[in-house]
């Protein structure tokens, strides 16, 4: 499904932050992406999530080549991956609920259509309380929470989750944990970046360990 | 999602807020994805409200200014004045009553009144005083000649046959205060739409800037409405949307509070009409009203800052769509 091969990355005119990276990531598959601190986790997750340009190699997605795609088309790319950003990035003015359906009004669909869905998944997540809140009055877990809904949403085939326990405690975390894990079993591809090691020995899975701009990929 | 078991719960009863489930399933408006009530959306909508409000001032005055030149331009058009004047070894009397025949007996003329010695005598009595003897003094006779509406009238005949009958007799056309007139009308109408140009050119710069500030507040908006897969198009049409409702209201707040401001001065105007005064400033500077015309083009104007302000606010915002990756 995605394949990197000889990716370098540099900003600007500096060293290459990360180098030589090839992997593939299949369908299906659920891979924690972990690291130290610093190591370009979530410079990695950029360029998985069309944000980032590399600076030397091939990353191909979906059978792309993504060097050669307009802006529309990494926007029409981008609608087949979710991604939960480590400080969620709720708009604050949206209710849960149009957060969480905002994907599929970005696709042009009626509320009518997808009421009812969204209100199975905020329930399905523990949200069906929090449906007319605002993001400023939620709680760290219920915002995570919330960002994963959004994430999801849509069904996308590939899921990108940058540190999603990183605010929250150890048992919330391992119910995220849970979540993902089930989300993987529906058919949808899992990354995780974390450096959290008592997560990653909840559940055994693929580990990309980035060390020094290298990736080591343990199956 | 629905095979799956939930994997979270709440610790609440769902009875205790079960309102908020119902009044999403009932919402029918969702929130605007572009929040409205920021602080440089509402500097924007201040800049299009005193803008429309200062081109619609600008508008009404121009048609007041139009309105009046046209109507004394009409009525001096109306008519035209014969001149005589004493002279030695001539009989005023008998020259009046000359220019009168002459005057009657030419086409397109509809009805001719000479001023008589006292009414002559009355016309510069505000100049000398009253309670002169004005008897001795040498003033001309006027003559008043209305024309028929519409009617083309021969004055360089009527002006070669008065020479001829009447020497002492001049025709005046007002040809010279209808051209004055018609000069003091254009240089309005021009100025006016120099001042109107240069509010829009103000308009456009200030909007460019207001959405510039709006786009950079809205900036994590943005980012996130990439992130979740929509294209630039999608995201324009969202500012588009909230900059053309921003100028609308500002166009609506600007040009409500101009037509307000003509409507005091026109009831201001037929109050004071009955008055001295009025009756002054109804000479100075005409009806102190706008026509039907002025109105409607101040509802233009709204319409116009509203379609500037949109136009401008999508071509910034594309512009800014453009420099983010």
């Amino acid at each position: 499904m995605i394949r990197f091969e000889n990716v370098g990355l540099r900003y600007g005119l500096g060293p290459e932050v990360l180098r030589d990276l090839s992997f593939r990531i299949d369908r299906r598959s659920f891979q924690f992406l972990t690291g130290p601190s610093g190591a370009g986790k979530t410079s990695l997750l950029r360029m998985l999530f069309l944000s980032l340009k590399p600076t030397r190699g091939l990353i191909s997605m979906f059978d792309l080549d993504t060097a050669a795609l307009t802006k529309d088309d990494r926007a029409t790319m981008r609608r087949r991956i979710g991604i939960v950003f480590q400080d969620f990035r709720l708009l604050d003015h949206l209710t849960t609920y149009e957060n969480v359906a905002l994907p599929l009004r970005v696709l042009g669909q009626d509320e009518t259509g997808y009421r009812a869905e969204v209100i199975e998944l905020l329930q399905w997540v523990g949200l069906g309380e929090r449906i007319a809140a605002l993001p400023p009055v939620l709680s760290g877990g219920e915002k995570q929470r919330a960002a994963i809904a959004r994430a999801v949403i849509a069904r996308p085939e590939l899921l990108l989750a940058d540190e999603p326990t990183g605010n929250v405690d150890p048992n919330l975390g391992q119910r995220l944990l849970r979540l993902f894990v089930e989300l993987n079993k529906s058919g949808t591809s899992v990354v995780i970046a974390t450096h959290d090691i008592a997560l990653m020995d909840e559940y055994d899975a693929r580990r990309l360990v980035l060390h020094e701009g290298r990736l080591h990929v343990y199956d | 999602m629905s095979t799956i078991e939930p994997v979270m719960t709440t610790t609440e009863p769902r009875d205790a807020h079960s309102h908020e489930p119902a009044r999403v399933l009932k919402q029918q408006i969702l929130t605007p994805i572009v929040p409205g009530g920021s602080i440089a959306g509402r500097s924007l909508m201040a800049v299009v409200a005193i803008m429309t409000f200062l081109a619609a001032l600008t508008a009404g005055a121009v048609t007041m200014a139009v309105g009046s030149a046209n109507d004394w331009q009409s009525a001096i058009s109306r008519e035209v004045t014969i001149q005589v004047r004493p002279a030695s070894g001539h009989d005023i009397d008998a020259d009046t009553r000359a220019a009168v025949a002459v005057a009657r007996a030419t086409t397109g003329i509809a009805d001719v009144r000479a001023y008589t010695k006292e009414e002559s005598e009355q016309l510069v009595e505000p100049w000398l005083g009253s309670g002169l003897d004005l008897s001795e003094l040498p003033i001309p006779r006027m003559i008043v000649v209305k024309l028929v509406p519409g009617a083309a009238v021969d004055f360089a005949a009527l002006r070669a046959t008065l020479a001829a009958q009447v020497p002492t007799a001049s025709l005046d056309d007002h040809r010279g205060w209808i051209d004055r007139m018609r000069d003091m009308a254009e240089t309005a109408v021009i100025g006016g739409i120099a001042i109107l140009v240069l509010v829009i050119i103000v308009t456009v710069l200030s909007v460019t800037f207001a959405t510039r500030g709006a786009m950079a507040t809205n900036r994590p908006i943005v980012e996130v409405l990439h992130y979740v897969g929509a294209t630039d198009g999608f995201i324009a049409s969202q500012f588009q949307r909230h900059f053309l409702f921003l100028g609308l209201k500002g166009g609506a707040i600007g040009g409500g509070i101009a037509l307000m401001f003509f409507g005091i001065l026109e009831a201001l105007n037929r109050w004071l009409s009955g008055t001295a005064g009025g009756q002054e400033a109804g000479i100075l500077f005409g009806s102190l009203s706008v026509s039907v015309g002025g109105y409607l083009a101040i509802l233009g104007l709204i319409v116009l800052m509203a379609a500037v302000t949109a136009l401008t606010s999508g071509r910034t915002v594309n512009q800014t769509l453009k420099s983010i990756e």
